[in-house]
C-alpha cells in the first residue's frame, strides 16, 4: 500500500486571518461547533474575526446581547448537551462579571460528574494594554485562569500558534481559555492549513542560548525577542522560550534550558504580584535548584493598574530596556 | 394526577429529607444540607410534565427534584454520604450532584447560575430538533441574580425552550423576600422580558402540573420560554441546622396546615395514607441500607477526570 501523501498548503495570513480561518476550520469539522459572541456574527466581531463565518454557517453563528455570564452559561449548558461551542469575550478584562460560569461551573463539569457531563467548550478573547487603553481594557490576568484546575490556557502570540492553537482548544475536550492580543492582530505569516491538530501543550524555543535562559508568552514575546537581539550584540546569548500554554505548562522544557545555562529570568506582562511567573519560579527553584547559579529573576507590569496616558503606560509595562537591564542584572550574580 | 400517587411521591421525599438529619447525627453525613420539607409538591408536579428527551437543572434544594425525576434511592443517599455512588461518585454531595442518564443536569449552589446553564441546554436543544425542553428550578431570591437577568432575555431573545420554575418559599435563604424585591410578585417581571410568566399554589400538585406542562407545550412548540413562580413554605431551615430566629412564632406551625402532604392525606383519607406510609418507610429503610453497604470512593481517584 502506498504511503499516504500529507498534502501541506502554505498561505498567508495575519493572525486575525489566521484565528478566523481555525473558526471556519472548526465549524467545518465538526457540524456540533456553535460560535457566538457580542458583534460576532453580522457585524463579523470588533476586529473581523469571524468575517463571513454567519454567511457561511448559518445559525450556527450568532450575535449575543452583553450578557458574559448568559454567553460562557449558555456554552456550559450546550456543551453538556453535546454541542462544542466557541465564545468570543470581547476584552479578557470583561470576564470579572462572568467568571463563576467559567469557574464554578465549566472547570467543575468533567471531575465532579466523573465524566459522565463533559464541557467541551473554548472561550477565546484578548487581553493586555496598548497604550492609550484604559484601565479596564488593559489588563493580563491569565494567572487567574491558570489557577483554576480543569481549565486550559493558551496565549498564541503568533499568527501561526492563532491558528494552531485555537483548534487544538476547540478540539480538546475540555474547557479551554485562548487569550489573543489585538497587538498581533496585523502580523503576517504563512500558516499550513492542512497540517494535524496538536495537543494543547509545548513552549516553543524562539533563540537559542547558553548565558541565559527567559520563559515569557502572549505581548512580551515581542518584547523579549528585542531585548535578545540586543543582548546578543552585548554578547549574552539568551535562550528564549514563547511558553504558550500555561495549562498544560511545559515545565519540562524550562527545566532543560535552565540545566544548560543557570539563570532563569520570566517575563510577563501581568504585574509582579500574584503573577504566573511566581508559579514558574516556584517549580524551578524546586525541580531546577542545583542548576541554579543566580536566584530567579521575574520582568512584569509594576504593581499599580494600567494607566491610558502613554508615558505612564511605558513606565508600568515592562520595555524591552527593562528586559536587557534585568538580563544583565541577572549576569553580574 | 391520581392523588393517591401524588400523595406517594410527596411522601418519599418528604420521608427521604426526613430521614437525613438522622443520618447526619449518626455520623453518616458530614456537611450541611438544604431540604425541601413542604415544597414537595413543585418537583412532584413539575416532573410529570417531564419528558425522557428533556433535560432538568436544579438548585442545591434538588433532592426532591431528583427523587420526582427518578433517580434511584440508594444512589441518591449514597451520594449525600459521600460515598462511591452512581452517580458522582460522593463528588457532587448534597447540594451539586448530576444523572447524565436522567438528563439531569445538576444541582447547583451558585444561586441563579443554572438559568444560564439551562438556556445552554435549550439552545443545543434547538439545534438537535428533536423537541427537548430543559426545566430549570431556582429559588426566589434567585430571581435578584444578575446572571439570571441575562439568561431570562437570552431565552427570550432566542425563543429557547425553557421552562423556569421559581420555588417561592418566602425567604431568600434567611430574609423575607418581599424586603429584597419591589413588586409584589415575581411573575410580573416575565412580561417585561417578554416571557409568559404564571403564579401558582406550589403546594398543589395539580396546579403545578398544569402550570408546567402548559409552559412546557408551548416550549416544544417553538413559542420560547417560560415561567411559573410557585409559592410553597419551607417547613424546615434554609439549610439543615438553620435555628430560624428570623422566623414569626406560629409561622411554620400555620403552614403545616396548607403543606401538600396533609392535603393530599386530606384527599385520600387517613387509613390509605398510612398504609402508603408504611410502603415508603420499608422503601426508605432499604435504600438507606444498600447505600451503607457503598463503599467511600478510595483516595486513590481523588486526581481521576480533570481533564479528558
Amino acid at each position: 500500500m502506498p504511503e499516504a501523501i500529507i498534502q501541506t498548503e502554505k498561505r498567508t495570513f495575519t493572525y486575525i486571518q489566521a484565528v478566523n480561518e481555525a473558526l471556519r476550520w472548526a465549524l467545518t469539522e465538526y457540524p456540533e461547533a456553535l460560535f457566538f459572541g457580542e458583534d460576532v456574527a453580522l457585524p463579523g466581531g470588533p476586529y473581523g474575526a469571524s468575517k463571513g463565518l454567519r454567511k457561511q454557517f448559518g445559525e450556527r453563528v450568532f450575535d449575543t446581547p452583553i450578557s458574559e455570564s448568559a454567553m460562557l452559561g449558555a456554552a456550559v449548558g450546550a456543551a453538556m448537551r453535546g454541542r462544542r461551542p466557541i465564545v468570543e469575550i470581547m476584552f479578557g478584562d470583561f470576564f470579572l462579571v462572568a467568571l463563576d460560569q467559567l469557574i464554578n461551573q465549566a472547570a467543575n463539569v468533567r471531575y465532579v460528574s466523573r465524566g459522565r457531563f463533559t464541557c467541551p467548550m473554548t472561550v477565546r478573547s484578548q487581553h493586555a494594554a496598548l497604550p492609550g487603553a484604559c484601565a479596564q481594557h488593559s489588563q493580563s490576568l491569565e494567572a487567574f485562569f491558570a489557577h483554576v484546575p480543569g481549565l486550559r490556557l493558551g496565549l498564541p502570540a503568533t499568527p501561526e500558534d492563532a491558528f494552531e492553537m485555537l483548534r487544538s482548544a476547540i478540539a480538546s475536550d475540555d474547557p479551554v481559555v485562548i487569550l489573543e492580543s489585538r497587538a498581533f492582530y496585523q502580523d503576517r505569516a504563512e500558516i499550513d492549513v492542512n497540517g494535524p491538530v496538536q495537543q494543547p501543550g509545548g513552549a516553543r524555543c524562539l533563540r537559542a542560548g547558553t548565558d541565559l535562559t527567559v520563559v515569557t508568552w502572549s505581548q512580551m514575546v515581542g518584547r523579549a525577542m528585542e531585548a535578545a537581539e540586543e543582548l546578543a550584540t552585548r554578547g549574552i546569548e539568551v535562550d528564549l522560550f514563547d511558553l504558550r500554554w500555561l495549562n498544560p505548562m511545559d515545565i519540562e522544557a524550562v527545566l532543560a534550558s535552565v540545566a544548560r545555562t543557570g539563570r532563569l529570568m520570566i517575563v510577563h506582562e501581568a504585574n509582579i504580584t500574584g503573577g504566573f511567573g511566581g508559579e514558574i519560579a516556584a517549580q524551578v527553584s524546586k525541580e531546577g535548584f542545583w542548576h541554579l547559579d543566580a536566584p530567579i529573576e521575574r520582568v512584569g507590569a509594576l504593581d499599580v493598574r494600567v494607566p491610558a496616558s502613554p508615558p505612564l503606560n511605558a513606565a508600568v509595562i515592562p520595555q524591552a530596556a527593562t528586559i536587557v537591564e534585568a538580563a544583565e542584572r541577572l549576569l553580574t550574580h | 394526577m391520581n392523588p393517591e400517587h401524588a400523595y406517594k411521591s410527596v411522601a418519599l421525599i418528604r420521608g427521604f429529607e426526613e430521614h437525613l438529619p438522622d443520618l447526619k447525627a449518626a455520623g453518616k453525613i458530614q456537611g450541611s444540607m438544604h431540604l425541601c420539607n413542604g415544597q414537595e409538591a413543585i418537583p412532584v408536579g413539575a416532573c410529570a410534565a417531564i419528558e425522557n428527551r428533556d433535560a432538568l437543572m436544579v438548585t442545591y434544594r434538588g433532592h426532591g427534584w431528583a427523587i420526582a425525576r427518578g433517580i434511584p434511592l440508594p444512589d441518591l443517599f449514597a451520594e449525600i454520604m459521600g460515598r462511591d455512588s452512581g452517580l458522582c461518585g460522593g463528588r457532587g454531595g448534597s447540594a451539586f450532584f448530576s444523572s447524565a442518564e436522567h438528563g439531569f443536569l445538576g444541582e447547583n449552589s451558585i444561586v441563579g447560575a443554572g438559568v444560564p446553564i439551562a438556556a445552554g441546554s435549550a439552545l443545543a436543544a434547538r439545534f438537535d430538533g428533536r423537541g427537548s425542553v430543559t426545566f430549570v428550578s431556582i429559588g426566589e431570591g434567585a430571581m435578584n441574580q444578575g446572571s439570571v437577568h441575562e439568561a431570562l432575555n437570552f431565552a427570550a431573545v432566542f425563543q429557547l425552550p425553557l421552562v423556569m420554575v421559581i420555588e417561592n418559599n418566602l425567604y431568600s435563604e434567611l430574609t423575607p423576600i418581599a424586603s429584597m424585591i419591589a413588586t409584589a410578585t415575581l411573575a410580573e417581571r416575565g412580561p417585561a422580558y417578554g416571557i409568559p410568566a404564571v403564579r401558582v399554589d406550589g403546594n398543589d400538585v395539580d396546579e403545578v402540573e398544569s402550570a408546567v406542562r402548559e409552559a412546557a407545550v408551548r416550549a416544544r412548540d417553538g413559542g420560547g420560554p417560560g415561567i411559573i413562580e410557585a409559592m410553597t413554605e419551607r417547613l424546615v431551615g434554609h439549610y439543615d441546622l438553620d435555628p430560624q430566629h428570623y422566623r414569626p412564632q406560629g409561622e411554620i406551625e400555620s403552614a403545616r396546615q396548607r403543606e401538600p402532604l396533609v392535603r393530599l392525606r386530606a384527599t385520600i383519607g387517613s387509613e390509605r395514607a398510612s398504609e402508603i406510609d408504611r410502603a415508603v418507610e420499608a422503601t426508605l429503610s432499604n435504600a438507606i441500607a444498600e447505600a451503607d453497604a457503598v463503599p467511600f470512593p478510595s483516595s486513590d481517584t481523588a486526581r481521576e477526570h480533570l481533564y479528558a
